[in-house]
């Protein structure tokens, strides 16, 4: 089925900056995959050319909410983001090595999780809810400032058991339709599954904005779509379970591009 | 007189109830993936069972597969075989095991047990991502899986 194939395209941002969609897949994943492959291939024309101009992603507009947010002071310390990290830009970079192992903390830890350290331990302020408006505005105004860096998530050392959580999870069939994110996004890329077209299943492009809901979507709030799909009962957002399966996803598309925000139907 | 004709009615009703013992998801029989007893003990109605297949709510097997029969239902999916002809490539009690547990007859398949209650990983209460609870039953009841083998039979090339 020539129809559900991935495009032939290359994905060039705001006409100068080009993109990588598709590379070898990292050796931890090359007895699965040959090639890795960003859900960008996977969608129309029409979505396709939205993300690849500021102007017409929807998403930056999210991107210019959290930019006004970067500079306001909050909490008892009387301090904003740019206090302490003056530009954005500063922050280039970030984005594409998360989730990481935090050496003090113990733990690996999302952006959002760090963001929120931040701003309960640095701040003195309330940590934002996990995947909603401040927080996925704020991930994907960290995540537009990489764009065009390759995702390069470590996980080895003291994130290895995180990734190996997350792992089996990928492999599992849960639910009452007993699927697991293999079945899916590595066994059945290309097909179509009722009237939505498989991609691999990659978070380089995240957050993204979704035309269905219009607004910014996180990878938490993702996998808790693509779970209860199976008609299991889900993880929540933040859990460590899902921390671990964003570490595992997030490696498996080691060499993409960060997108973040994206577009998708 | 009155009474006799009731009672005749009770009887008969009755009669007809122990005929139809269903057999419970947990007490099927399964010889090489395919099982030769009804599941409801009530002939399979091709039609209904052709509305099962494509209707989202129901079996949902268009989401996996494309039935030619089934033109009007819009976005078939491509994650197993074409079921045309499926009704020349297997027997009955073939079909009626696919449809009940395809597992057993294909190992690993990513087809879900459609009359099963047990063994799931973190089973759901049906599409709310929220932990099943007493109201847990198979994904179709013995009567529709009767209704979708009738029609799958009908499937000749
Ligand atoms: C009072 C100072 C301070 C404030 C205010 C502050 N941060 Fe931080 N932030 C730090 C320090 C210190 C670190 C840890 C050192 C490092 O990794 O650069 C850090 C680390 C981070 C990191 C991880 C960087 C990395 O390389 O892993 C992110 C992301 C981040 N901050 C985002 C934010 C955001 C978003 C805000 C505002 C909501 C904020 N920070 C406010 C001091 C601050
Ligand atoms: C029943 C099929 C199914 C299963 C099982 C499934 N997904 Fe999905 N997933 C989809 C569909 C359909 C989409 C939307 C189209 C696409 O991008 O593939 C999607 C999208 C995604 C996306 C967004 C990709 C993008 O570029 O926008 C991610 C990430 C994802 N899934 C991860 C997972 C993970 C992790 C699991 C397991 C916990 C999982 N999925 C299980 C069907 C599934
Ligand atoms: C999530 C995907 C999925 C769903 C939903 C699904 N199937 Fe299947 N089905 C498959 C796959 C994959 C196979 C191929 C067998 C294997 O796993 O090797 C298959 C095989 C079959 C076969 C045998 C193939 C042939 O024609 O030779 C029949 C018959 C069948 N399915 C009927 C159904 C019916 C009826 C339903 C709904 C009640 C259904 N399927 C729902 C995935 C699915």
């Amino acid at each position: 089925f020539a129809s559900a194939d991935p495009v032939d395209d290359t994905l060039i941002l705001n006409e100068e900056t080009e993109l990588v969609t598709r590379t070898t897949a990292p050796a931890h994943v090359s007895d699965a995959l040959d090639e890795v492959m960003s859900g960008w291939l996977f969608r129309g024309t029409e979505t396709r050319a939205m993300q690849a101009d500021d102007f017409d992603n929807p998403g930056m507009i999210f991107v210019e909410q959290a930019q006004e947010m970067w500079e306001t002071a909050e909490g008892s310390e009387g301090k904003s983001c740019s206090s302490c990290h003056n530009d954005m830009e500063s922050l280039a970079g970030v984005k594409a090595t998360y989730p990481k192992w935090n050496e003090a903390a113990g733990e690996v830890r999302t952006l959002q999780m760090q963001m929120n350290d931040c701003r309960t331990n640095r701040m003195g302020s309330d940590a934002w809810k996990y995947d909603k408006g401040p927080a996925i505005n704020m991930e994907a105004a960290l995540s537009s400032v990489s764009r065009g860096l390759p995702v390069n998530v470590a996980i080895d050392g003291p994130a290895q058991s995180a990734w190996e959580l997350g792992k089996e999870l990928y492999y599992t069939r849960n639910g009452q339709l007993e699927l697991s994110c293999a079945n899916c996004h590595e066994e059945n890329y290309g097909n179509m599954i009722r009237a939505d077209h498989l991609s691999q299943g990659h978070v380089n492009g995240f957050p993204v904005y979704r035309l269905k809901n219009t607004k910014l979507n996180g990878v938490h709030s993702r996998f808790k779509g693509c779970i209860r799909d199976t008609r299991a009962e889900t993880y929540s957002q933040g859990s460590p379970e899902f921390v671990a399966l964003e570490l595992y996803v997030a490696s498996r598309g080691n060499g993409l591009s960060v997108e973040g925000p994206s577009v998708r139907n | 007189m009155k009474i006799l004709v009731i009672t005749t009615a009770l009887v008969g009703g009755l009669t007809s109830v122990a005929l139809a013992e269903e057999i419970s998801p947990t007490g099927v029989n399964f010889s090489e993936g395919a099982v030769e007893q009804s599941l409801s003990g009530t002939a399979g109605d091709p039609a209904t069972g052709r509305i099962i297949v494509g209707d989202k709510g129901q079996g949902n097997c268009v989401a996996c597969h494309q039935v030619s029969d089934l033109a009007e239902v819009p976005f078939q999916g491509e994650i197993g075989p074409i079921l045309d002809g499926a009704g020349e490539r297997w027997s009955e009690a073939e079909l009626r095991g696919i449809v009940a547990n395809a597992k057993v007859m294909f190992e690993d398949s990513m087809m879900p047990s459609f009359y099963k209650t047990e063994g799931f990983i973190r089973p759901g209460n049906a599409y709310t991502g929220e932990a099943a609870d007493d109201t847990f039953g198979p994904l179709l009841s013995a009567q529709q899986v009767e209704d979708v083998v009738a029609y799958l039979v009908t499937l000749k090339k």
